[in-house]
């Protein structure tokens, strides 16, 4: 299964097993979005559960508040993380405080849908990658599969959590995963394990990280696109590194990450959002918190550089393998 | 016990498909029915305008009522002028679509059958007034004649991009010629447009504002404050809704709902407003002077509703046959702009079929050289080698010490 479908089996899981699950976005009734996430269950469900919006994302996000408030569960889309911001308001300010400031006589259980990330050509408005902006943000889960098999379980998981969760989708990981090498022949998931996706129910918790890749060199965290990249990073580089795929950023598996840092003494941390202030920031900083008598080097960071994404700079701005493989050299020096 | 009685509506588009098109449902007044109110028109006194249909041209290709007599001196020019330049925009999409398909740019955007909206419109501004466009307007950029070369760079990203290759193809921004830098976010632009307006009141330039939205992007939060803006203050901008009856999938009901039309929904906020037959040449630039001549006097904002179709895909990303019935554009009652003008001149005897089928042989001839000289500057084919210390120019105009350091890790 592609990542795709995958997410369409957890939202036709969850419209089929619980009447109060509802789907709407923009584009995403009757032609199923534009990325195809949800083609065919409007067909299926009919309208009343699955339809077509308006292009305001904070009408979508303030209706999807209140009918979640209500009682229902609603899984909406905003069609790319870059057209949230007018939702932000609704998001961070409402959705995020309803159960705390009311005392829990209302609370939230919504998921927001988007898809994250470069590596399309997107530009500056089709390829950022917000996640901090959500983590930074109290009362919000915010989750961030990277391969089908994930994707299905933590949205499902999503959808039945109590409380609001923001559910970044890499959009270059949709169809395949991604080394970061753009040059190179684009691979399905059909050929990758991680696309075997099973049938039915099933979830995969919030917040548990994965060890994608066992190593006692080097501790390296990333989530999304970045796991591949920096699998890939490490086969070029030789080195014998542990990476982990997060898959939630909040809340986050700090007992992964501190066992496999306590075991390296090294960590090297990637993400492609920009760098100042990005979700790196508060690794490192819980790291340091939890293993600084373990660590035996400063921890490196490989980031979007601090700019607009560009469009035609684009591979010179992804935070590629070459530069996660020097920042594991480095971290290595020491 | 649950009320059945009560029950939410989902707005429909006629036909899907594998059904006929069908616009059964949209009323065409005559032309020449309405006619051209005084330049301090108010919102009480538009609803006629708001809820009707401005049109010149009728369906035998005739210029004909009050608007008619609205379009300055020479109207020869205007004609010529006109044609050219709708046929270069359709020139332009169609060598940038297949450029696309090539690979030769990662995106692209058409606006066929919305031709005559830009290219009009733009005739009729001034030097130094600002449009706030959508990347549906690149008719703006023709009809002020922005140099293709310019326009082909940063579709190709190349050295001519006079972007730098930082924003998506058509994304374009050309400060001279009178069009500000296009967001990709929807509706931001409107209200900004409001702002620059403002700004032409206080400083008494003289100059006024444009903004442009589509159809489906009025859902925007930006769109209601921008006429609130403007029906406060009273600037001097002309807020155009360019409704194509879609957004990408997404039928034109859906950003109406119970309103009849967009002039009306603008009407609400108390601004004046008119609604146009946008694939009707005359209509467009008769209204469009009007509006700049209103501009001019000081009395105030003014909405217009382009009534057009969208005949093309969305974007290159899009195929429209998954959501809407094949040669719906091609049943669309209000015609082709550019056969509806090309009729009328051949009716006036200004224009032949001979001449049109020279004159769009040339200006695809033309559009094609100029292509060709752009594209051996680099496209996604054969890439230009990009400069990619320049992400890091202009993010501040002095560069903070933490970007310089980043340049350095870099390598630059
Ligand atoms: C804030 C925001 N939300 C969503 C999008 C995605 N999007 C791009 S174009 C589009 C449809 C716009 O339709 P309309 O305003 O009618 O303009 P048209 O494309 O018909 O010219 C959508 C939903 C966006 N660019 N920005
Ligand atoms: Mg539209």
């Amino acid at each position: 299964m592609t990542m795709i479908e995958a997410l369409r089996d957890a939202m036709d899981v969850a419209l089929e097993r619980d009447p109060s699950v509802v789907v709407f976005g923009e584009d995403v009734g009757y032609f199923g979005g534009v990325f195809r996430c949800t083609a065919g269950l409007q067909e299926k469900y009919g309208e009343e559960r699955v339809f077509d919006t308006p292009i305001s994302e904070s009408a979508i996000v303030g209706a999807a508040i209140g009918m979640a408030a209500h009682g229902m569960r609603p899984c909406v889309e905003v069609q790319f993380a870059d057209y949230m911001y007018p939702a932000y308001d609704q998001i961070t300010q409402e959705a995020a405080r309803l159960r705390h400031r009311s005392n829990g006589q209302f609370t939230c259980p919504l998921v927001i849908r988007m898809p994250t990330g470069g590596g399309i050509y997107g530009g500056q408005t089709h390829s950022q990658s917000p996640e901090a902006l959500f983590t930074h943000v109290a009362g919000l889960k915010t989750v961030v599969p990277s391969n089908p098999q994930d994707a299905k379980g933590l949205l499902i998981a999503a959808i039945e959590d109590p409380d609001p969760v923001i559910f970044l989708e890499p959009k270059r990981l949709y169809n395949g995963p991604f080394h970061g090498d753009h040059t190179g022949k684009s691979v399905s998931w059909a050929s990758d394990a991680r696309g075997d996706v099973r049938e039915g129910y099933y979830k995969t918790p919030l917040g548990k990280a994965r060890v994608t890749r066992e190593g006692a060199a080097v501790t390296v965290l990333a989530y999304g696109t970045m796991v591949y990249v920096a699998e890939a990073a490490v086969q070029n580089s030789g080195i014998d590194a542990e990476v982990i795929d997060l898959r939630t950023l909040l809340p986050l598996d700090l007992e992964t990450i501190v066992t496999s840092v306590e075991k390296t003494g090294r960590c090297v941390i990637v993400h492609e959002a920009t760098k100042t202030s990005g979700f790196g920031a508060e690794l490192i900083a819980e790291v340091q918190e939890a293993c600084f008598y373990h660590l035996e080097a400063p921890i490196e960071r490989v980031c979007g550089w601090d700019a607009p994404y560009p469009h035609a700079q684009e591979w010179d701005y992804f935070p590629g393998p070459d530069r996660i493989e020097r920042a594991l050299r480095k971290v290595l020096e020491v | 016990m649950t009320d059945r009685k009560v029950k939410l509506t989902y707005p429909h588009p006629p036909a899907r498909p594998g059904e006929d098109p069908d616009f059964s449902g949209i009323t065409i007044p005559e032309a020449g029915l309405l006619d051209v109110p005084p330049l301090d028109l108010d919102a009480r006194g538009s609803r006629p305008y708001a809820n009707g249909l401005i049109r010149v041209l009728d369906d035998d290709g005739n210029a004909v009522g009050p608007w008619a007599e609205y379009l300055g001196e020479d109207t020869e020019t205007l004609m010529r002028r006109g044609l050219r330049d709708m046929l270069r925009m359709r020139a332009i999409d169609r060598r940038m679509m297949t450029a696309q398909r090539q690979g030769k740019t990662s995106f692209y955007m058409q606006c066929t059958g919305e031709e005559a909206v830009g290219c009009a419109f733009q005739r009729q501004m001034e030097p130094g007034d600002m449009n706030f466009p959508t990347y549906r307007q690149q008719t703006l950029l023709v009809a002020a004649d922005y140099p293709l070369e310019m326009m082909f760079g940063q579709f190709y990203s190349n050295d001519l991009d006079p972007l730098n290759g930082r924003q998506l193809p058509v994304l374009h921004s050309a400060r001279d010629f009178g069009f500000f830098t296009i967001s990709g976010n929807l509706g931001t632009q409107y209200v900004q447009a409001v702002g620059w307006a403002m700004a032409n009141a206080l400083s008494g330039d003289r100059k006024i504002a444009t903004a442009w939205i589509g159809d489906g992007a009025t859902a925007s939060n930006d769109f209601h404050g921008a006429l609130l803006m403007a029906s406060v203050y009273q600037p001097p901008v002309i807020l155009n809704v360019v409704n194509n009856q879609w957004a990408i999938s997404t039928y034109t009901g859906v950003a109406t709902g119970k309103a009849r039309t967009y002039a009306a929904r603008m009407r609400g906020y108390g601004i004046p407003s008119l609604r146009v037959d946008g694939n009707d040449f005359l209509a467009v630039a008769a209204v469009a002077r009007w509006a700049r001549r209103r501009m001019r006097e000081g009395f105030g904002p003014v909405g217009v509703e382009w009534f057009t179709y969208r005949v093309a895909a969305h974007s290159s990303s899009d195929d429209p046959s998954a959501y809407r019935p094949k040669d719906d554009g091609a049943a669309w009652p209000l015609g082709d702009p550019i056969e509806r003008l090309k009729t009328h001149m051949i009716a006036k005897g200004l224009w032949s079929e001979e001449r049109h089928a020279q004159a769009q042989a040339q200006i695809l001839d033309e559009v094609t050289q100029v292509q060709k000289r752009v594209e051996a500057h680099g496209t996604l084919v054969n890439p230009p080698p990009t400069n990619p210390a320049d992400i890091f120019k202009d993010v501040y105009a002095e560069m903070p010490d933490h970007l310089r350091r980043q340049r350095q890790e870099m390598g630059y």
